[in-house]
């Protein structure tokens, strides 16, 4: 990255973790201890069996985020963490607005407004209709504006999911957690060669 | 079979699952201890431990239990034990207060390295979150203050949850682990298939593999520097790395000076070791860590008590930094080679790459500063000949009785930093003291511990006045155990280091520093626990030497000056060259 250590910007911390009561806590006090505010948090089993993956979107410059990943692997069931800026991940969250459908249907070109906002309809009954978009934070804003004046009834979105744009390899690493016995190759602190960057594969 | 414990009897091949004996949580616990080699346990039963003291009460002969006054009591014996004797110290609490009790200890020992497994009694498990009797949240009241935490709500899991409390507790950097039971897990009957100790967790990297390509640089580094300077840490004995150390050290030809945690991982009168670093440390070290050229941190954290000031902190210097921990690398000081790893591996890899050197000269300017700080400062400190005792001169009567073969133990202030400063050891684990947390009341109940940990070494507490008074109901521990511990307690009749701050910087304005005292010895006689109090420098030889010989233990109030001061000082706020000589 150009950007100096310093300065700050949203940084998507990734982190992978055994399945344990607690842990969230754990991860989370690391955050709270030092003031920072947690922007996103998402959690959810990962593609193997038993290991979960945390999502976390901070504000903080780099020299912090670092420090930051260095004391999450540093908890005994962190498996794995990595960091990235926006530009090194592809994320989305998702929304869900909560509508009259007769006003709807009465007072919006509801196909248009599908169209240019990439909606689609979840639920559609006599009384409310549900739309969807998934996007960046704008993109789900912009969907609120646009239906706030029909009455939105209802407006929920989740947090931050991303996927990280130079993972070759990630899964693969990710089954050797499987093994019991750590084989020659697992290589744990890749991320310590790196001198400045924690590890990105 | 009364010698012969269960595990000993269903026998080594745990592998095979056929023999099985049905047994409760608490004995697969006791059963679990003993093999880890626990011999010593410090604890104090209540309602939500009892199932476990009741299986106690069968292995009295197997287990040492010590009942201590107050948890936190037990937990500070844990520690000192756990210091003197490189192994892990076991502690036992009930439930509710009783594990909240244990925090302070488990703060100071995470902040220290310090490996403990702490064993908590929990109400039983359809009682959580019911704020029943004595019901807190102790897993998540702890989790800042342990390396790990885990509650155990099912006996089957026991086995597999105290093994890897002792893994964790004691590999890499070590640490306070503390395991939470529920009452109904204690009581539960399961089928127990033997004990199997923990050496792997899939998702925990005790320590990083060693980089020979950061060996390399920084032998390269080293051989190249002009003033190279050598500071050190609790990770050298902590690693039990110190003959390696000692190897580097004298290969290298390097100064070394040390943090207050690694006293003693070479002896005190080493010719290399040039002494304290730090807010209170010695002149020299503290001076020249800005002007060496290539400064090698072995196994220690750049506390800001060591570093002062930060951007004015050896700036100079290319910085190689030696530990075990990843996240300690460039967390305060940037370093120009990070090595990663256990310096008992670490530290021969770059033994064998430095080169001969006798670094004469920059070892002849420390022992200038020295001269200094003892013209300054020390020699006044060491031989006054008129009015009140110092510290120093007590310190240096014990040195000149015990040779400096004593475990000194000590509590957190002036006296501590004197003590630091002046006692002379010769071997390690020889200085048990709060370091990070420094806690007030450490010194009395660590001391039990101490002792039991080094039952062969002669334990010596320093204690200030106000210390003293923060945990003296531990002397009820000493009565009852009959441990062998020397109390000396130095009494300024204040609680001198916030009072040498508010002089200093608060315009003499002492707020709430002055604390009055029982008579200690008196105290002390309540408990059977005989004593002497002194104030005239010409009883002071005699005193110690009465105190060393008594048999058992043994409590010496010395009256030193009221207004003392410990210097140097490196106020807060400044960077380590404008260290105060008065």
């Amino acid at each position: 990255m150009e950007t100096p250590d310093n300065e700050k910007q949203e940084y998507n911390i990734t982190v992978y973790t055994e399945n344990q009561i607690g842990l969230l806590n754990r991860i989370a006090i690391i955050f709270t201890r030092r003031k920072i505010n947690i922007d996103s948090l998402n959690t959810s089993p990962s593609e193997i069996e038993s290991i979960h993956r945390f999502n976390i979107v901070i504000t903080e410059s780099e020299e912090v985020v670092r420090k930051l990943t260095r004391q999450i692997e540093k908890q005994v069931e962190v498996l794995k963490v990595y960091y990235h800026t926006n530009a090194d991940v592809i994320w989305q969250e998702l929304a869900l607005y909560k509508v009259s459908t007769d006003v709807i249907a009465e007072k919006v070109s509801v196909e248009r407004l599908l169209r240019e906002n990439g909606a689609r309809v979840v639920v559609l009954r006599k009384d409310y209709t549900v739309f969807e978009t998934t996007g960046h934070r704008e993109e789900t804003d912009n969907l609120i504006s646009i239906l706030q004046p029909y009455g939105l009834i209802e407006f929920v979105r989740s947090a931050r999911v991303a996927i990280i744009k130079d993972s070759e390899g990630f899964n693969s690493k990710l089954r050797e957690f499987e093994r019991l016995e750590p084989g020659e190759d697992v290589v744990e602190n890749e991320y310590l060669n790196q001198g400045q960057k924690v590890f990105t594969m | 079979m009364e010698t012969q414990t269960i595990t000993q009897e269903l026998g080594e091949s745990t592998k095979v699952k056929t023999p099985t004996i049905e047994v409760s949580g608490s004995v697969a616990l006791l059963e679990a201890l003993i093999v880890e080699g626990v011999e010593t346990i410090f604890g104090y039963p209540g309602g939500a431990i009892m199932p476990i003291y009741d299986a106690l009460y069968d292995y009295n002969n197997k287990l040492n239990h010590i009942l201590v006054r107050h948890e936190q009591g037990g937990i500070h014996a844990g520690q000192g034990y756990a210091r003197t004797s490189g192994k892990v110290g076991v502690v036992f609490a009930t439930s509710g207060p009783g594990a909240t009790n244990l925090v302070t200890g488990l703060a100071d020992a995470q902040i220290d390295s310090t490996p403990l497994v702490c064993i908590t009694g929990q109400v039983f498990a359809h009682l959580l979150g019911t704020d029943a009797f004595q019901e807190t949240d102790v897993i998540n009241i702890t989790t800042p203050v342990t390396k790990w935490n885990y509650q155990v709500t099912d006996a089957t899991e026991i086995p597999e949850v105290i093994a890897k409390a002792f893994y964790i507790a004691k590999s890499g950097r070590p640490g306070p682990v503390l395991i939470d039971i529920t009452k109904n897990a204690q009581i539960q009957k399961f089928n127990y298939e033997g004990y199997v100790k923990c050496n792997h967790i899939r998702s925990y990297r005790p320590k990083p593999i060693v980089r020979p390509q950061y060996i390399q640089q920084a032998a390269e580094l080293i051989n190249q520097a002009k003033k190279p300077f050598i500071i050190w840490g609790q990770g050298v004995i902590l690693g039990s790395a110190e003959q390696e150390f000692k190897a580097f050290v004298e290969k290298s030809g390097i100064p070394a000076a040390w943090t207050v945690l690694g006293a003693g991982a070479i002896p005190t009168d080493h010719p290399q070791n040039v002494g304290m670093l730090g807010m209170h440390g010695n002149y020299g070290p503290n001076v020249l860590t800005n002007e060496c050229d290539v400064l090698i941190a072995i196994g220690m954290r750049f506390d800001d008590r060591v570093t002062g000031r930060l951007d004015k902190y050896a700036k100079q210097a290319k910085v190689i930094h030696l530990d075990i921990d990843p996240a300690e690398i460039d967390k305060n000081v940037k370093s120009t080679v990070p090595v990663w790893g256990d310096c008992k591996e670490t530290l021969p890899l770059l033994t064998a790459l430095v080169e001969q050197k006798p670094h004469t000269e920059w070892l002849n300017l420390f022992n200038e500063y020295t001269q200094k700080e003892v013209e300054a400062v020390i020699y006044d400190e060491l031989n006054p000949t008129s009015g009140e005792m110092t510290m120093g001169e007590v310190i240096k009567q014990l040195n000149d009785i015990t040779k400096g073969e004593a475990v000194i133990v000590t509590d957190v202030g002036q006296h501590q930093m004197v003590a630091c400063r002046y006692a002379k050891l010769n071997k390690t684990r020889s200085n048990v003291t709060s370091g990070g947390l420094g806690t007030m009341g450490f010194a009395l109940p660590a001391a039990i511990g101490a002792k039991f940990g080094a039952q062969d070494r002669t334990v010596v507490a320093i204690i200030g006045d106000g210390g003293f008074q923060m945990t003296l109901q531990e002397l009820g521990t000493i009565m009852q155990s009959g441990v062998d511990v020397k109390i000396i307690i130095l009494n300024n009749r204040f609680l001198g280091m916030v009072r040498q701050w508010q002089e200093l910087f608060n315009d003499r304005r002492y707020s709430f520093v002055d604390i009055q005292s029982p008579d200690f010895v008196m105290v002390a006689k309540g408990y059977g626990i005989n004593g002497k109090t002194i104030s005239e420098r010409e009883h002071l030889a005699s005193a110690l030497n009465e105190m060393l010989d008594h048999k058992g233990s043994y409590l010496l109030e010395v009256m030193v000056t009221k207004e003392n001061n410990v210097f140097p000082m490196v106020p807060q706020g400044c960077s380590v060259s404008e260290i105060r000589l008065k």
